[in-house]
């Protein structure tokens, strides 16, 4: 008999192996906790104080009166529908285009690699600038669209779209969707490059024509990733406010205000920190609402299956 | 070289326990092979004793040292993996000689011996590729010989064989077993084909739901299988199993199933009157058409020939029956026939714990 | 085919267009831009607005600005994330479901609502206003995602590479060393270069953060220029020409890894 290993050594060694992974994880938590969630509590703290930089007198505690100043501030329930409507179309349209792509890439082809780099191109460029970019393709000075929409009819004379309030969000828009297509593209071709052959195969010997196969066999296959990928993506596109920023600022007369811009409008135009947390607090609990809600509408989908 | 002594080891994860309390002991250059059907725990073992899986209660001794909380690198052992776990970044020769550089040996040491068990092995051509430009038997061999190289008191292997077509199994099989004779040193082989269990072991270690079933060699496990279990497991064909209750007539002991079918039992079995038990028999130890005072009556359903030998398929009540021959008997579908089982080879297990009586 | 093809060539004019466009004003001399702004190539072209940008404006030092922001965010992300993704691959903890899931919440939460109280938290720190600052920002919102990155990438490193390094003499760390981190470099490089992009393209906190011209990074320069300036349409292209440039470089470095990162669960803009 082998005398055996004495307890401090089995406990040492137990005891770093437990602690191990905590070591490679906790710097990143650290600064995370701290540039994140530290802020968050905190953000949420100010909506309930007055807390404007120019004003050295403010910081006290304000109670619901950011949340009343809220509840009677037309500009912030038109930044709501706008929200609403900048995130239902953008959204919808990248899907449709991204889809459309995804198909028209899933297959084989001579130039394929080229032609996926060359549609994937427009996610690299830096947000900011495919505002920019957008901006001035809108603008009748540099940009031809006036002229070619004013051409084939669709307006009296070339001018600039974003200063026209009626039309104006259609501008961050299509700079939207035109930037966001390839996430929705590669994110789809994943999912439509796991499909096996033989689904489509077995359904092809069935007799289904291309649509049908689409329908019945690719569309139930890629819901569970659709689901998913819209969910997190209208979060996401809801808060988005770069493009807003850059080709609007918000105008003209509010009239491309979402909740995103018109918090950091808040914050870096007028420094009112106190309401535009209010404001934040707003949103956050309005995305979490819309969280819960389409995951219900998901599991009752899946149970219905 | 080293024996490998395992005393009352145990490991669960979180409440599911995989292993139940297993003693073995293992003799300096022996070759036993643990096998047992997937989650049986036999991976899990050989883990522990690489020093990959910690121990729970119990104790690992190599040589005569407790290992229990001795790094994998500190034990002296070599293992091949089933998926060959080849370094990709590193040529044939660096993969092969890793271990000796990891112990600062000098260039021209690991050189040579690196090129020795590159010609054991055939690997001399192979030398400077990369693993991704190998085929899987060659990637086999590399593993082989990377684990060669290292020199150890005892070899591990995890279903190194599985992932090769039947073909290189066959040959890869043969070649371990010249090499562990000529090399004599411990190995432990873990595997789920009762075949290769057989053909390569000094000892046949079967384990199922983490409890060692039974160990001996090959031969002893085949002819006095310790349990349903065991006697189900090893053999291919497997063995035939009749569930029936033991009586008793002037003739001997036989075993009653539905039917009014009487299977006799040898006179040195356990079995008592009344026992409900479960009668086995392998295929080649039952013969056709015979004409014995034990024989039953049989109709055939299907006929396998091999061109070595034969399997015919036939129900005895309403139990399939498989009985081998080494002859081409001349029977077609649903023809009567009489099978007369060799009472000399004929194992009865309690129907309830499924322990040979 | 006629059809796959001709839908196809619809998107790339889609996705090719609007940056084409950018190339072509950007050599549109200026005495040229009222008369031909709006025909396909101008009859005379100039490189005097690159000129201008590099030579006589601020923007050299917004993309050195930029340069400094970006390669330090992503190489410090690099390693936070390939620390943190090592523990999600290899390891079962206690609590790992919990952050896991905190790490996708970041993901989720409205990043503008941080605006203002990481402003204010940052002043008393001194870090606004600077570009140390700005890192330090950067790096806590690339973490999440680049560690679910690199998660994959080391779940598809086999364990048993491991297992047999450290069989074969390795201690857990030198086979990191030799045969972990050798295999993960690719994997490494484009998480650096999904970092690069990812800073090199952020606006809000950089405008909120910097004040002085000296601290700009490009896109919050540009956007000065813009609010500025805004008829000089050549000189802000060519910027905006020449802000593209290591954005599309890294992005065709990672664009081979990206769906592999994205069908690995961790799914971000």
């Amino acid at each position: 008999m082998a005398a055996p290993e004495p307890a401090p050594a089995r406990q040492r060694r137990l005891l770093s192996a437990i602690l191990e992974p905590y070591l490679y994880i906790s710097p990143a938590l650290i600064i995370i906790g701290l540039v994140m969630f530290v802020p968050l509590i905190v953000g949420l703290s100010y909506a309930y104080r007055e807390i404007q930089l120019l004003n050295p007198f403010s910081g006290g505690f304000v109670g619901l009166a950011n949340f009343a100043q809220l509840y009677g501030d037309t500009r912030f329930w038109r930044a709501l529908s706008n929200t609403a409507w900048w995130t239902f179309a953008s959204v919808s349209l990248q899907f449709f285009f991204g889809l459309g792509l995804a198909l028209l890439l899933n297959k084989s082809f001579p130039g394929k690699r080229l032609i996926q780099a060359v549609v994937f191109l427009p996610w690299a460029v830096p947000t900011f600038l495919s505002g920019l970019t957008w901006a001035w393709l809108f603008n009748p000075v540099v940009g031809p669209l006036p002229h070619w929409m004013s051409a084939i009819g669709l307006m009296d004379e070339p001018v600039n779209i974003l200063s026209i309030p009626s039309v104006a969000l259609w501008g961050p828009i299509i700079a939207n969707v035109w930037w966001g297509i390839p996430f929705f593209a590669i994110t789809l071709l994943a999912a439509l490059q796991s499909i096996p052959n033989e689904l489509h195969e077995a359904a092809a010997i069935d007799g289904a024509t291309t649509w049908q196969r689409f329908v019945k066999v690719t569309l139930p296959f890629l819901a569970p990733m659709i689901a998913i990928t819209v969910l997190l993506r209208t979060i996401w596109i809801s808060n988005f406010a770069d493009l807003i920023v850059v080709m609007t600022g918000g105008g003209p007369a509010d009239s491309t205000q979402i909740v995103a811009s018109y918090i950091f409008t808040q914050a870096y135009r007028r420094l009112d920190f106190g309401y535009a947390s209010a404001v934040a607090t707003a949103l956050l609990a309005l995305l979490l609402l819309y969280a819960v809600i389409v995951l219900r509408m998901r599991r009752s989908l899946l149970r219905a299956m | 070289m080293a024996a490998v002594s395992i005393d009352r080891v145990h490991k669960s994860y979180g409440s599911v326990g995989v292993l139940h309390g297993v003693s073995l002991e293992i003799d300096d250059g022996e070759f036993v092979v643990l096998v047992g059907p997937s989650g049986c725990g036999k991976s899990t073992l050989l883990r522990m004793i690489a020093g990959l899986e910690a121990i729970n209660a119990g104790d690992i001794r190599i040589g005569d040292r407790v290992v229990n909380n001795v790094a994998p690198k500190d034990r002296d052992i070599a293992m091949v993996f089933q998926n060959y776990a080849l370094y990709p970044h590193m040529s044939v020769s660096s993969n092969m000689g890793f271990s000796m550089e990891l112990r600062r040996f000098a260039k021209s040491m690991i050189d040579s011996a690196v090129g020795r068990a590159a010609a054991t092995l055939g690997l001399g051509e192979l030398l400077q590729r990369r693993p991704r430009e190998l085929s899987g038997g060659q990637r086999q061999r590399v593993a082989m010989g990377r684990a060669i190289v290292r020199q150890p008191q005892v070899f591990l292997f995890d279903e190194p064989l599985s992932n090769l077509d039947a073909k290189l199994r066959v040959q890869m099989r043969t070649e371990i077993k010249a090499l562990h004779q000529e090399l004599k040193t411990t190995a432990v082989y873990v595997t789920h084909d009762q075949v290769e269990a057989m053909t390569m072991a000094d000892r046949i270690v079967v384990m199922h739901g983490g409890i060692m079933q039974q160990v001996g060699p090959p031969l002893e496990v085949y002819d006095r299988p310790a349990n349903k279990f065991v006697a189900g497991f090893i053999g291919s064909p497997a063995m035939n199993f009749f569930d029936g209750v033991v009586a008793a007539n002037g003739a001997g002991r036989y075993v009653a199933m539905g039917g009014d079918v009487r299977l006799p039992i040898p006179d040195n079995s356990r079995a008592e009157v009344g026992r409900r038990v479960t009668y086995g028999v392998r295929p080649e130890s039952i013969r056709i058409d015979a004409d014995d005072a034990g024989s039953v009556p049989a109709s055939v359903e299907v006929i396998e020939p091999t061109g070595l030998s034969t399997l015919v398929y036939s129900k005895v009540a309403d139990a399939l029956v498989c009985t081998f021959t080494m002859e081409r008997p001349d029977l077609e579908r649903g023809q009567p026939i009489r099978l007369a089982p060799d009472l000399a080879r004929v194992h009865v297990f309690d129907a309830d714990s499924g322990e040979r009586l | 085919m006629v059809g796959h093809y001709g839908a196809l060539a619809l998107y790339v004019l889609f996705a090719l267009f609007p940056l084409y466009w950018l190339l072509k004003i950007s050599v549109t001399p200026n005495s040229l831009l009222y008369t031909e702004g709006i025909t396909m190539w101008p009859s005379v072209t100039t490189w005097e607005n690159y000129r201008f940008v590099l030579l006589q404006s601020d923007f050299p030092a917004f993309f050195k600005n930029s340069v400094i922001v970006s390669l330090g965010t992503a190489a410090i992300v690099t390693v936070l994330a390939a620390a943190t993704g090592y523990a999600f691959s290899r390891f079962q903890f206690t609590g790992k479901t919990l952050v896991m899931f905190v790490l996708l919440l970041t993901q989720m939460f409205p990043l503008v609502m941080l605006i203002a109280p990481i402003f204010r938290l940052m002043v008393p720190l001194g870090l606004t206003d600077n570009l140390t600052g700005l890192i330090v920002v950067y790096v806590a919102f690339n973490t999440p995602f680049a560690a679910f990155l690199m998660q994959s990438f080391f779940d598809g490193i086999p364990r048993e590479l491991e297992e047999a390094a450290m069989i074969d003499g390795c201690t857990r760390l030198t086979a990191l060393r030799r045969v972990i981190l050798p295999l993960t470099l690719p994997g490494m490089g484009a998480t650096l270069g999904f970092v690069f992009t990812a800073a090199w393209s952020e606006l809000l906190f950089a405008l909120m953060l910097i004040n002085s011209t000296d601290a700009m990074t490009f896109p919050v320069g540009l956007l000065t220029f813009v609010s500025k300036f805004s008829v000089d349409f050549g000189q802000m292209m060519a910027a905006g020409v020449l802000a593209l440039v290591p954005a599309c470089l890294f992005f065709a470095f990672i664009q081979r890894y990206l769906i592999q990162g994205l069908t690995a669960g961790a799914v971000k803009g």
